[in-house]
């Protein structure tokens, strides 16, 4: 294999996994805009969805256990919302923080003891974990273009969801202008709830999908929140297209570090890169600068 | 009168610790010592990160990375041998200025290696450059963006950590020697050492204490407070905001590194799991889960889940049990744990006062 095909090769996994964590990213995104709140426990609902789906993949067909898997998660993501958000509005937004930090602690240590801690995965959606399509001399799994195809779908409905429904709209108008949308009589708490459960399922989804390359582990959650978090500051917090650049940006440096640096300093360079983006543009990438509707806590 | 009044909480924490150790010699459980001693540590570093996140209103995910900076310093320091290098100019220095100490190994082969002392200097000089060269940028960084840049930062120090094999990768640094220090008092792992041990950790945390309080209560913490409030008015009525917040900033990485020299020192050894983002978020949460800007409430949450913890009271079940307790506390009482707890008494004392001056009356 010749220098371009390995070049071809590492950017081609760096977008795999970057898609996956543009994915985390627009959801701390969705979250982050209706309510002002970073959800930690957002690489959670990527490791739930996979778990799910590998334990009801032993009873029904794969596409079955995939639905019933986000749906479950969806349900979840709605129902930490009623049951620690919708409660605690009057707590400062750092404190809400803190409390996903909570729940995200809970929850992996409630998958370690529900499931234990072996690696499972889903079997691969078509062909095995041996075949590999070639292009341009890279070989690539099948496996890679149903997690780039179902991303890039779920991420344009989601964006004709926010921008064409009523219910979408309604949602942007309440993290553009809260006061104004609740006048407008967008009940601000249901649309909250929504946006827990749309990522909620947006993660699992990916969680799914991922499962037969990455493997799913009940510690998988935190670091993928971190490379979400990531993301999602590198692009600008509060803009989904800038979140699925920096989840892309990520992605790719990441890979591409690993033909120049040792394996162990892969995450060295992706978070280098990070902060020097902070340090000489301090509200990412594609953010606004502070003051201008950044929400601060 | 008033002086009295602002001492008698630090005499009655005093007391308290005395107590405790007294009460555990009595009951034969010493032992427990050992864990409240690294208890108190984590504390201090939970202590300096209040001074931040409560006082200054910046909230910094990297705490780790300076315990393990502190730590990993004077390990290598102590542990490394400069036998080889003798004649090199910096540790023929190092060696005049006495930095240095002659010891035989396992073998009675004779090493040369740094006294605790000096990898202490070392550590904290290390830390203050990096926390400067960190905290300068970082600072002009508000809310998430700045818990962003100092995660990423404990990441990188941690990754480098394990992947450097100086740093004895993922296995740490061991057999750090004991470190004697003034008084007769020795910091090392042996069991004979432990009470003084415990003392010399309620000396830092009492110490460090009693530097917050007066740092808070001094201009420096009344400008502190009035920019976490509101930045740009402080800004607007004169504040060097950027300084201030840099000093905090500098100041809680010196208080993690020196936990982490003591800590090391004692429990003889570090690893790398010491450094890694879980610990700094467990900081955090400590700091949330106490209060943040209640110090005697971060104390007491601080040093009671560390110490159950370290004891391996909640076993398999170590991070949930970690979990609930903070969303418990957290989405109950924010102000930290002790906040309802004083109010809860003094709502008691006025209504048995008044009680009192209802029987009193007719009389």
């Amino acid at each position: 294999m010749d220098a371009d095909n390995l070049a071809l090769q590492y950017l081609l996994s760096g977008i795999t996994k970057g898609s996956i964590y543009a994915v985390v990213a627009i959801g701390f995104n969705l979250i982050y805009s209706a309510t002002g709140v970073l959800n930690f426990a957002q690489g959670e609902f990527v490791m739930l969805g996979g778990m799910i789906a590998v334990t009801l993949a032993a009873f029904v067909p794969l596409p079955v256990a995939v639905t019933g898997a986000v749906l479950a998660v969806t349900l979840l993501g709605c129902g930490l919302e009623l049951a620690f958000f919708r409660r605690l509005r009057r707590h400062s937004v750092l404190h809400l923080i803190i409390i996903t930090i909570g729940l995200s602690i809970v929850i992996q240590e409630a998958a370690l003891h529900i499931w234990d801690e072996k690696v499972r995965s889903l079997p691969y959606f078509t062909g095995n974990e041996a075949s590999s399509v070639r292009w341009w001399g890279a070989s690539i799994s099948p496996q890679v273009f149903w997690v780039l195809g179902t991303v890039g779908i779920a991420v344009l409905v989601l964006h004709l969801f926010l921008r064409q429904t009523l219910t979408g709209q309604a949602m942007r108008a309440c993290s553009a202008q809260p006061e104004a949308a609740m006048l407008a009589g967008i009940n601000l708490q249901n649309m909250r709830t929504l946006a827990f459960g749309l990522s909620a399922g947006l993660g699992a989804l990916a969680g799914c999908v991922i499962s037969p390359i990455t493997m799913t582990h009940y510690e998988m959650g935190a670091p993928l929140a971190i490379k979400g978090f990531a993301s999602a500051v590198l692009g600008g917090l509060g803009n989904p297209t800038a979140a699925l650049a920096g989840g892309l940006m990520v992605g790719i440096l990441e890979a591409a570090s690993v033909s120049v640096l040792p394996a162990a300093y892969n995450d060295v360079a992706a978070f280098a890169v990070l902060l020097l983006v902070l340090f000489f543009r301090p509200h990412g990438i594609w953010g606004k600068p502070a003051g201008q509707g950044v929400r601060e806590h | 009168m008033s002086a009295l009044k602002k001492i008698l909480p630090y005499l009655g924490l005093i007391a308290a610790l005395i107590a405790l150790q007294v009460i555990l010699k009595l009951a034969g459980r010493e032992f427990w010592l050992t864990q409240l001693t690294m208890a108190l540590y984590c504390t201090v570093v939970v202590l300096g990160l209040c001074l931040l996140m409560g006082f200054a209103g910046q909230v910094s995910l990297g705490h780790a990375a300076f315990f393990a900076m502190g730590g990993y310093t004077t390990a290598w320091f102590t542990t490394h041998n400069f036998a080889a290098s003798k004649d090199a100019l910096l540790v023929s220095l190092m060696q005049n200025l006495g930095m240095l100490q002659e010891r035989t190994d396992l073998y009675n082969n004779p090493i040369l290696t740094g006294q605790p002392w000096a990898g202490c200097g070392l550590a904290l000089l290390i830390t203050l450059a990096i926390s400067l060269i960190i905290g300068y940028p970082a600072l002009r960084l508000h809310g998430h963006y700045l818990a962003m840049a100092t995660l990423g930062f404990g990441l990188i120090v941690s990754k480098i950590i394990i992947g450097s094999s100086t740093l004895g990768a993922s296995d740490g640094l061991t057999n750090v020697p004991a470190w004697s220090l003034p008084l007769g008092l020795t910091l090392g792992r042996r069991p004979e050492l432990r009470v003084q041990n415990f003392y010399v950790a309620s000396g830092l945390l009492v110490l460090t204490l009693l530097l917050l309080r007066n740092w808070v209560y001094s201009r420096v913490g009344r400008a502190l407070q009035a920019i976490h409030d509101r930045e740009t008015a402080a800004n607007a009525a004169g504040i060097d905001t950027a300084r201030y917040k840099l000093k905090a900033f500098v100041a809680s990485a010196m208080l993690a590194a020196l936990a982490g020299v003591f800590y090391t020192h004692y429990t003889g050894g570090i690893s790398p799991s010491k450094a890694g983002a879980l610990e700094s978020v467990r900081y955090v949460a400590l700091a949330a889960a106490g209060g943040m800007s209640s110090l005697w409430g971060v104390t007491t949450v601080s040093t009671a889940l560390n110490f159950c913890s370290f004891r391996g009271w909640f076993g398999s079940l170590d991070h949930a049990i970690f979990g609930m307790v903070l969303i418990v506390i957290v989405s109950l009482a924010p102000e930290g744990p002790l906040r309802p707890i004083s109010e809860g008494l003094a709502r008691t004392w006025r209504k048995l006062a008044r009680r009192k001056e209802a029987t009193d009356a007719p009389a």
